[in-house]
């Protein structure tokens, strides 16, 4: 079997959870314009953990921001459950790339994650019971009192992730939230989204530059193109449900995909596809 | 630090230089320059009594006052005027108009306009006292970090709430070191809108000293002002450790790294 036969190409019959269609974003700059994204479109499923994957600069994180409605596209439409976003839906949360600024240096680590809460008006001791088991989740139950400021970059980033996991989102986007920190902790945190994941039942859209991290983490892959920036490949990812970093990274499956988006992403970084493909490469899958 | 140690560091130097100031000072017959035994006894016959109450009592009164209006005023104007960006445009510079005026020129037209009354006093202290808490905050407001902005907006976090829980203590820093300037600013406005057309408080009394030549009476009227800076100085150190405890924590951390 090849690869390139996984290509997911399902057809859509319920509402998807998330709908991105013909999303554009061309960014005003002094003396001209960018293009940081040119045309995107895929769906996920609801309950459903997808990894983006491109180069560096080539518009994940501003393909976030106009998700989560943090800001405009210029053109297309993103649709959370059947309605339209134009601002940051109440049932999304986010994870930001920069961890050392997402929270709030004058709360403790409880403040910090009880805020979204607490700004809801849940019931105190329901918020109570939602954070314990939020911080009890990610392991940070012990520092509920201390702050950020005072945690490691791996810390930190547990704590953003429980203030997630608290608000209970229906979709959970993540901006390379494991960057920064270093290889154990990251291969640590990998399993603790896998973890919430399967626990909370939300549907995920995981970004992240590293390939083996998107093939270990993803049920699918989405491997987008340099900027200007289109859909390079939507790669389904068969292996079992049940990962762990030892066995599963040795599969010969794991070493397969990896391979191929390895493959497709040094492609993606000798430029865009072109309409031209992309049009080939719809006629194909009819 | 030891409490001892910092007790050592407190008063180390002014005793040094009181020591200096009774050598130098020894067998000086000048009648205008204090020597610091008969200073301090003058300091107490001359201020603690019916005076205190008075004059310096009064004072004090106002200044808290103002100084309370101005950092209140100038807080919640900053906010204000800091997150909607037409206002701002608007108004910045009329605010730097304004603040470059000093504000004693506005001593003779509050007279005018409010009388000659603590409320024209306590107006003259707000006048001067509020620009740097006021612009401080505007500015601070402007520089909140975006992705905490962001992080804000996706949780659904906005209006009061934002203020409250965002861009309130964020701003704390910046509004902290404003404070400090206002002090000292209430402090020289409290003293100058008593010299002008006024028949008691602390600036006029030292002002009454000195036309009548009570030497080492105005030179411990100036002492008691010296007095009232330092006890406002240990208050804002004070309230200060206590807000911003988070920021000079996160400050030492990304120091030493
Ligand atoms: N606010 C902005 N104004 C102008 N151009 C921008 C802005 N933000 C991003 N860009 C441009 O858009 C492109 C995509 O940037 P973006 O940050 O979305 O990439 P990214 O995939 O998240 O990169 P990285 O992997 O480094 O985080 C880049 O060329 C960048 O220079
Ligand atoms: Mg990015």
């Amino acid at each position: 079997m090849t690869v390139s036969d996984t290509t997911v190409n399902r057809p859509v019959k319920t509402v998807p959870m998330l709908s991105v269609r013909g999303l554009q974003k061309i960014y005003k700059v002094p003396g001209g314009e960018v293009e940081a994204v040119r045309d995107l479109t895929f769906d996920l499923a609801e309950g459903e953990l997808v990894c983006l994957v491109g180069p560096s600069g080539s518009g994940k994180t501003t393909l976030l921001k106009c998700i989560s409605g943090l800001m405009e596209q210029t053109s297309g439409t993103v649709e959370l459950a059947g309605s339209k976003v134009t601002g940051p839906p109440k049932s999304m949360a986010v994870v930001f790339q920069e961890y050392g600024r997402s929270l709030f240096p004058w709360m403790t680590v409880r403040g910090n994650v009880e805020l979204p809460l607490k700004n809801q008006k849940v019931p105190k001791a329901e918020r109570t019971a939602l954070v314990d088991a939020a911080l009890k989740s990610v392991g940070l139950d012990h520092v509920p009192k201390s702050y950020p400021w005072q945690l490691s970059g791996g810390m930190q980033q547990r704590v953003a992730i429980a203030r997630a996991v608290a608000y209970r989102p229906q979709v959970l986007l993540m901006d390379e939230p494991f960057a920064a920190v270093d290889a154990q902790t990251r291969a640590d945190l990998e399993d603790l989204i896998r973890t919430i994941w399967k626990q909370l039942g939300v549907t995920i859209l995981f970004v992240t530059h590293d390939i083996d991290e998107s093939v270990y983490l993803g049920e699918r892959v989405i491997v987008l193109s340099s900027s200007p920036t289109v859909v390079q490949e939507d790669l389904k990812i068969d292996l079992p449900a049940e990962r762990d970093q030892l066995n599963t990274r040795a599969l010969p499956r794991f070493m397969e995909l990896r391979s191929h988006v390895y493959a497709e992403i040094q492609r993606a970084k000798l430029g865009p596809v072109t309409e031209q493909i992309t049009a080939q490469r719809k006629a194909a899958r009819k | 630090m030891s409490p001892l140690k910092r007790v050592a560091y407190f008063f180390g130097l002014p005793i040094v230089l009181i020591v200096l100031w009774w050598a130098l000072s020894f067998g000086s017959t000048n009648f205008f320059v204090p020597k610091p035994f008969e200073l301090a006894q003058t300091l107490w016959t001359t201020w603690i009594g019916e005076r205190f109450f008075e004059d310096v009592l009064p004072s004090l009164g106002r200044l808290a006052v103002g100084l309370l209006f101005a950092i209140g005023l100038g807080i919640v104007l900053g906010l204000l005027i800091g997150s909607t960006r037409w206002l701002r445009n608007l108004l910045e510079p009329m605010l730097e108009f304004f603040r470059a005026i000093p504000p004693p020129v506005l001593v003779p037209l509050l007279m005018l306009l409010i009388g000659v009354n603590d409320s024209m006093k306590v107006a003259v202290i707000i006048s001067g006292a509020i620009w740097p808490v006021l612009l401080n905050t505007v500015e601070g407001v402007r520089a909140v970090d975006s992705v905490l902005n962001d992080s804000c907006r996706s949780y659904g976090i906005r209006g009061f709430a934002r203020i409250r829980y965002f861009v309130l203590p964020a701003v704390t820093p910046q509004i902290m070191a404003g404070v400090r300037q206002s002090l000292s600013i209430g402090l020289i406005l409290m003293v100058i809108s008593e010299m002008f057309a006024s028949s008691s408080g602390l600036g006029f009394t030292i002002v009454q000293f000195q036309r009548n030549f009570a030497i080492p009476e105005m030179w411990s009227g100036i002492v008691v002002l010296g007095l009232i800076g330092l006890g406002l100085a240990l208050i804002f150190q004070f309230v200060e450790r206590r807000v911003l405890h988070w920021y000079h924590g996160l400050k030492e951390i990304t120091h030493d790294s």
